[in-house]
């Protein structure tokens, strides 16, 4: 009897730091969160339960314009960063041998080591009307005044997807490399070109971290408050931006909450989707 | 009318290949040729270039001399995905991300074989290795054995005119080899295909082989049938690496035709049959003698007339069933003689410490120039 009970113990007392760390730290703001968002100020002082908070999202396109929006935003720059980590991850990992290699990760790894507020003002100096790219075109004669590249949706997914690099980078390189590289070989050896081994064979074995590496980005994006604000100037409508709004200058808690809470509704929704269409499961995809 | 065979007769001819990695050679001017339908092996200690050959024949490295030819046409420059060669990888390269049916088609796809001809071409490939309702396994819900026989078959399935085969067996346990061996033979004659196997398993060459070549060094030693191979060596390295064998080393004191008189560091006096054509007195010299060419007895009378005699102490035997072997131990020089044990039942009770006398015949015995080996690749012969 007591050998049965003996290991659950274990396991509880084990698990004891992870499960305070999760009641503390997520669960339990999330519930206030929740508890916030279905609070409504009917008057000074006076407070009800009701969506209203909700209501007033729908109710108001701006708010969820810049729902979609920033939706729509984040799903592109998940997939402009896996367009062009797919091909540097696959040189880093099949192509390079021993030192090139290493070098070539750590090139990933060196913009973070600036802090993203330093990094996104990097870009600013570069792109900004005054900035060196656009002195630069007008020196060379290529164009005839300066050139404003900040504040465009274009902007706003450069760099997004320059800070996201590497989140995309790191689970593909390593997805990759456990590929043997035999696999490929009897992929061409059985008639296969480029094309269909990397169809057929690299994409499928990477699966795994692409779609990890598109759930990190895309989160990292959607969530991001810094860069789409810095480059995308005052009307770069990000959601997180109207979150920040409710919570700071209008000071409306509840109202933010209730963004909050949208935003992790679109998150969960958006993950799921995606894991749906790639048919691939959460535990396969972290593990 | 002429006696040299036309192209045609051969599925697969090297001529001078060379490979080089940096300094070190490879692959070393090698030049043979596969006639059709046979099975060949290419037999050699780890290290020998038998790998680097054989991805040469498949394109994944280019010779950096030499001709290759297929069916007569050369497949120099020619990429691996248009060769009509098919490599059974080390080990076996099945796709983990398909099915064992998706496996078969994959190859059959890419040839554009219509879709609707597919299932029927793979579900008679699964037949012919007995396997007729593997289709829809995924490949980690295979045994060793069964892995094995879908990566032949996903091969065989696109009619290879030569299947290359890079030491296919070296992953399984010893009885599922011993299995396997007779089983892959099956496969090759059923689907008649030439086969271009390596290993360094001499036994796996013995048995399967129509044609063996040894490998050494990046030079193929000699290519003959495994007859030939273990009755004739033509150099030490063959004679050492194919089948067992009992070595002396020592020096030549007399030679009258073709009979060497040598006699080792030990004192011990040997005749031999010299096998190399150039063998001059003062040499120093290898004395090879097969295990099943000993003859032991207890009495001495019994060996006259044999022309090498020596007389041992038995050091242990080594029991397995019909292929039960005797060491014996010269207590003059500490040599170990491995002797195979006759069958008539005469030497059933020999127990350690008796004494025997050992003989062997000038025929059998032969003698080679000495070789200079590598330690690893003594170790690889024992
Ligand atoms: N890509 C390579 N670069 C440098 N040396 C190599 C390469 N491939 C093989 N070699 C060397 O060539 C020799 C033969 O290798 P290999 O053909 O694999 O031998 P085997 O298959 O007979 O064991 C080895 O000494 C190996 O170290
Ligand atoms: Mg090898």
């Amino acid at each position: 009897m007591t050998n049965k009970t003996a290991p659950k113990l274990g396991l509880i007392l084990l698990m004891a730091p992870l499960l305070i760390w999760l009641f503390a730290l997520i669960l339990l703001p999330h519930v206030d969160m929740f508890m916030l968002s279905i609070t409504e100020k009917v008057a000074p002082r006076v407070y009800e339960t009701g969506l209203g908070n909700y209501g007033e999202f729908f109710a108001e396109p701006l708010y969820w314009n810049t729902y979609a929006r920033t939706a729509i935003m984040s799903i592109l720059t998940t997939i402009v960063t896996l367009v062009i980590a797919f091909p540097v991850s696959y040189y880093i990992a099949k192509m390079l041998r021993g030192r090139m290699k290493a070098v070539l990760f750590v090139l990933c790894l060196l913009p973070f080591w600036v802090s993203e507020l330093v990094r996104t003002f990097g870009w600013m100096i570069l792109l900004r009307e005054t900035g060196i790219i656009s002195t630069f075109l007008q020196w060379a004669g290529l164009a005839d005044q300066p050139i404003e590249m900040l504040y465009t949706d274009a902007t706003i997914v450069v760099g997004l997807v320059y800070t996201s690099m590497l989140f995309m980078v790191v689970p593909l390189v390593t997805t990759l490399e456990s590929l043997d590289d035999s696999y490929i070989e009897a992929g061409y050896d059985l008639g296969g070109n480029g094309f269909t081994v990397m169809r057929e064979i690299v994409i499928p074995h990477a699966m795994p971290g692409i779609v990890s590496g598109c759930i990190v980005v895309f989160m990292l994006s959607l969530g991001n408050y810094l860069t789409p604000i810095l480059l995308g100037g005052k009307d770069s409508l990000w959601f997180t931006e109207q979150i920040y709004a409710q919570f700071i200058t209008r000071f409306n808690w509840e109202q933010g909450a209730a963004f909050g809470f949208l935003l992790l509704i679109l998150s969960s929704l958006i993950v799921w989707g995606g894991l749906k269409l790639s048919r691939q499961t959460l535990s396969e995809t972290m593990g | 009318m002429s006696s040299s065979p036309r192209t045609s007769d051969f599925d697969l001819e090297c001529h001078n290949i060379t490979k080089r990695f940096g300094d070190f050679t490879a692959v070393d001017d090698i030049s043979f040729s596969i006639p059709k339908g046979s099975f060949f092996s290419i037999l050699g200690p780890s290290g020998c270039g038998k790998t680097t050959l054989l991805r040469m024949m498949a394109g994944f490295l280019e010779p950096d001399s030499g001709d290759l030819r297929i069916k007569g046409k050369s497949m120099v420059g020619v990429p691996p995905n248009k060769r009509p060669v098919n490599m059974v990888f080390q080990h076996l390269a099945l796709f983990p991300m398909m099915t064992v049916e998706e496996n078969i088609a994959y190859g059959l796809k890419r040839q554009g074989m219509p879709k609707a001809d597919i299932p029927a071409k793979v579900k008679s490939a699964l037949e012919r290795i007995s396997l007729p309702d593997a289709g829809p396994k995924r490949i980690d819900q295979l045994s060793g054995g069964q892995k094995q026989r879908i990566a032949i078959a996903r091969c065989l399935v696109l009619d290879p005119d030569v299947l290359l085969l890079d030491e296919p067996l070296g992953a399984l346990d010893l009885k599922l080899r011993e299995h396997m061996k007779v089983e892959l033979k099956q496969l090759q004659h059923n689907f008649d295909t030439t086969f271009v196997y390596i290993t360094h398993d001499q036994s796996e060459a013995l048995v399967m082989s129509d044609q063996v070549a040894v490998m050494n060094h990046g030079v193929f030693e000699q290519v003959g049938t495994p007859q030939e191979l273990y009755y004739k060596p033509k150099t030490a390295f063959v004679a050492g690496f194919v089948g067992d064998t009992n070595r002396w080393s020592g020096s030549i004191k007399g030679m009258s035709g073709n009979e060497v008189q040598v006699e080792t560091k030990d004192g011990l006096k040997l005749v031999a049959t010299a096998a190399d054509q150039n063998l001059a007195k003062g040499q120093n010299v290898d004395i090879f003698v097969r295990p099943e060419s000993v003859v032991i007895s207890r009495k001495s009378d019994a060996l006259v007339g044999i022309e090498n005699t020596i007389k041992g102490n038995v050091e242990s035997v080594l029991f397995d069933g019909a292929n039960s072997r005797v060491l014996v131990r010269d207590p003059s020089s500490g040599d170990k003689i491995m002797v195979t044990l006759p069958q008539t039942g005469e030497f059933n009770d020999l127990q350690a410490g008796q004494e025997l006398h050992l003989g062997w015949r000038l025929a059998q015995a032969k003698c080679f120039d000495t070789l200079a080996m590598s330690a690893e690749q003594l170790a690889d012969m024992s």
